[in-house]
């Protein structure tokens, strides 16, 4: 049923989203990395800083079947329902669109009347994707102007390529394949855009059979995992231009435009350099009549004593930072950076795009350092900083810390312990751990966070 | 006042009521302005929209004209009636919306983009019911009853009608982008759809009763 008003969690900027009120609640995708026994979940973690449960798990819904792997999640309606030139303002925002990166199955779960007890309202299954798409592996899930678009690692055989398709915002109807013409576009990742420019960018991961049987040395070494950009014309769904960071840059991941839909540029972060195991961001930019990338952080491998090293880095006598997600404020004024590998979790001011400055840091878990949390200092932890969500203010951030379950054990091969910490961010730059926020999920693995109302990854917007 | 009089403010306000609709030119108008941080934007862009809004109407216009040569008057009225009952209809049970368009639009991208709206809203069918209104008023003193007013006076309808739309549509975007600010939207702008729908269907019901007499 339309509303009467807009959906109060839509903003028509930006700016004005950051002025939303605090969130109460957060979801978090919950998986079994046994793939048997139990279902994945989807967690609702109450974050409301003055509640009796601040920190605990209050609800949860189960997926129908078991093994599904789920990992990122979207909804079904953002402020883009604002833009103007196809409006829909009164529809709700009240569904999260669920994919199972290891099933390809989609759950639809209803959050509402009560956040606390999500109900799961349809489920559409691989089959119907594959026979309506050609694709398979969901990923990134985000709703757009006028549909909600998924990306895809694959077909359903495993191999490429990957690519975009698209879901009905009202029936959740599987729509079909988004591109005309891919171009030279092969591997799939994550995608987002910038409205005010009609442009879609894309990332490059590899196919699932590059990835679903753990990181591939030898792909990696001969640098076989994607390393390129892709810009799009998204009214006219084809390819415009493809941006090669270069071969030895492998794994180009989390793709974080602007917000602001008047600015042409963007950060994404590359997993691991095969020069130095160093990991970097770089910066997408307009340049003219051309989109051009430039490297603006690179962060450091970290000596290593091997004994201390999984088999597969033993060799390199070094930790890799491996920045596997990053995030960016509402305002475009602080990017935070997960180093899954090094245990370190970074902020910094970005201003000025093309010269960030590093303005904090904390450390948690890592390969070596194992870095503990204030809520339990005797507890090594392990993992690192990894699926990031920021609060609209841009006054809380909070971070997980498994990345994707074939690949968990290579480099913690004592296996992931899971939990989901909080960061107070000040208004000037700087972050503390926040004592209270310290959640463990016994046995599941937690990935992507949502917040309740929208953040900093969900909601995109036409009005500068 | 006189009969012919309460057309032409008929006119006019349903010219306003389409101006004033977020949905059919005015916001798009203020977002351009804003993503090219430019007055100047939002005023050049109320030109392509209003000229997709006229080609809308006069294209619905000039099929009813010509639907007017073939059919008997009573068959016309009973034929606009099913159409703006059907489309009410139309309006109430489905959610689709159009899909055209981009921040990045030219002028003929824009005009499209207004023309499509303004069909998708029934712009056209709603003045219908007073263009056949007057001729019926009009016809009093007339040996032969035709179904529409002269060219002249069709001519003349568009014009009084996109001057209301251009007002609000204009006058909407300049305060909301100097003044007022898009955090408007999140208390304005209202569901439309249905009360849109009803008053399709409620002007079907008028020109029942007008054709009765």
């Amino acid at each position: 049923m339309d509303l009467w008003k807009p959906d109060p969690t839509f903003y028509p900027s930006a700016k004005l989203a950051s002025q939303a009120p605090p969130e109460k609640h957060a979801f978090v995708a919950l998986l079994n990395p046994t793939y048997a026994g139990q279902a994945d979940v989807i967690g609702v973690v109450d974050v409301d800083a003055s509640s009796s449960s601040y920190g605990k798990l209050v609800g949860k819904v189960e997926m129908p079947n078991i093994g599904d792997e789920l990992h990122h999640f979207g909804w079904n309606a953002c402020s883009a329902c604002l833009c103007p030139y196809a409006p829909h303002p009164h529809t709700e925002r009240r569904y999260l669109v669920v994919p199972g990166i290891r099933s390809s199955r989609i759950h639809i779960i209803d959050t509402k009347p009560d956040p606390r007890k999500p109900k799961i309202v349809k489920v559409i299954e691989a089959e119907t994707i594959a026979a309506r798409t050609g694709y398979s592996r969901p990923h990134t899930v985000h709703c757009g102007p006028n549909g909600i678009f998924i990306s895809a690692l694959g077909a359903p055989d495993g191999n490429g390529p990957g690519g975009i398709f698209i879901l009905d915002p009202d029936s959740f109807d599987v729509l079909g394949k988004w591109e005309i013409d891919r171009g030279p576009q092969h591997f799939g990742y994550d995608f987002w855009w910038h409205l005010g420019y009609d442009t879609l960018i894309s990332s490059e991961w590899g196919t699932p059979n590059m990835v679903e049987k753990g990181v591939n040395p030898e792909i990696l070494l001969k640098g076989g995992y994607g390393h390129s950009l892709h810009v799009w014309d998204l009214r006219k769904r084809r390819h415009v231009q493809a941006l090669d960071l270069g071969a030895e840059q492998q794994m180009v991941l989390e793709l974080r435009p602007a917000h602001d839909p008047a600015k042409a540029y963007g950060f994404v972060g590359v997993v691991v350099s095969l020069k130095d195991l160093s990991a970097s961001i770089w910066l997408w930019h307009r340049d003219k009549d051309k989109w051009a990338i430039k490297k603006v952080i690179e962060i450091p491998a970290e000596a290593a004593d091997p004994e201390k090293l999984p088999p597969l880095l033993k060799g390199f006598k070094a930790v890799p930072p491996l920045v596997t997600d990053i995030n960016l404020s509402l305002d475009d004024r602080f990017l935070y950076v997960s180093c899954w590998g090094t245990g370190e979790f970074q902020q910094y001011d970005v201003s000025d795009p093309f010269h960030p400055k590093l303005t904090g840091s904390i450390h948690l878990g890592g390969i070596v350092r194992r870095a503990a949390h204030p809520r339990a200092p005797q507890t090594p932890l392990n993992g690192g900083p990894q699926m990031v969500e920021l609060s609209r203010d841009g006054k809380r951030v909070y971070f997980t810390n498994s990345l994707y379950a074939p690949w968990d054990e290579q480099f913690y091969p004592d296996g992931v312990r899971s939990w989901m910490v909080k960061l107070d961010a000040k208004p000037e730059g700087g972050i503390a751990l926040d004592q209270k926020f310290f959640l463990e999920t016994d046995g599941l693995r937690s990935h992507q966070v949502h917040l309740e109302g929208g953040d900093a990854s969900s909601d995109s917007y036409c009005y500068s | 006042m006189h009969a012919q009089a309460w057309a032409w403010l008929a006119l006019f306000s349903l010219g306003a009521y389409h101006g004033i609709n977020p949905a059919m030119g005015w916001l798009f108008a203020v977002a351009l302005g804003l993503q090219k941080k430019s007055g100047r934007a939002v005023w050049e862009s109320l030109l392509p929209i209003a000229t997709g809004h006229v080609i809308a109407i006069v294209a619905v216009i000039l099929v009813a004209v010509l639907a007017g040569e073939v059919l008997p008057v009573h068959v016309l009225r009973i034929a606009v009636v099913v159409i703006l009952i059907g489309f009410g209809v139309y309006r109430i049970v489905s959610k689709s919306h159009p899909r055209f368009g981009g921040m990045q639009v030219s002028f003929r991208d824009l005009t499209i983009w207004s023309f499509l709206m303004a069909c998708a809203h029934g712009a056209g069918l709603m003045l219908l019911p007073v263009l056949l209104g007057m001729s019926a008023m009009g016809a009093g003193h007339e040996t032969h009853l035709a179904a529409f007013p002269s060219v002249k006076t069709q001519l003349f309808a568009v014009a009084i009608h996109t001057f209301g739309y251009l007002l609000l549509t204009g006058t909407v975007a300049w305060v909301v982008f100097t003044k007022l600010g898009v955090s408007v939207l999140r208390k304005a702008w209202l569901n439309l759809d249905f009360v849109w729908a009803v008053a399709l269907i409620a002007t079907a019901g008028l020109t029942l009763v007008f054709s009765w007499f």
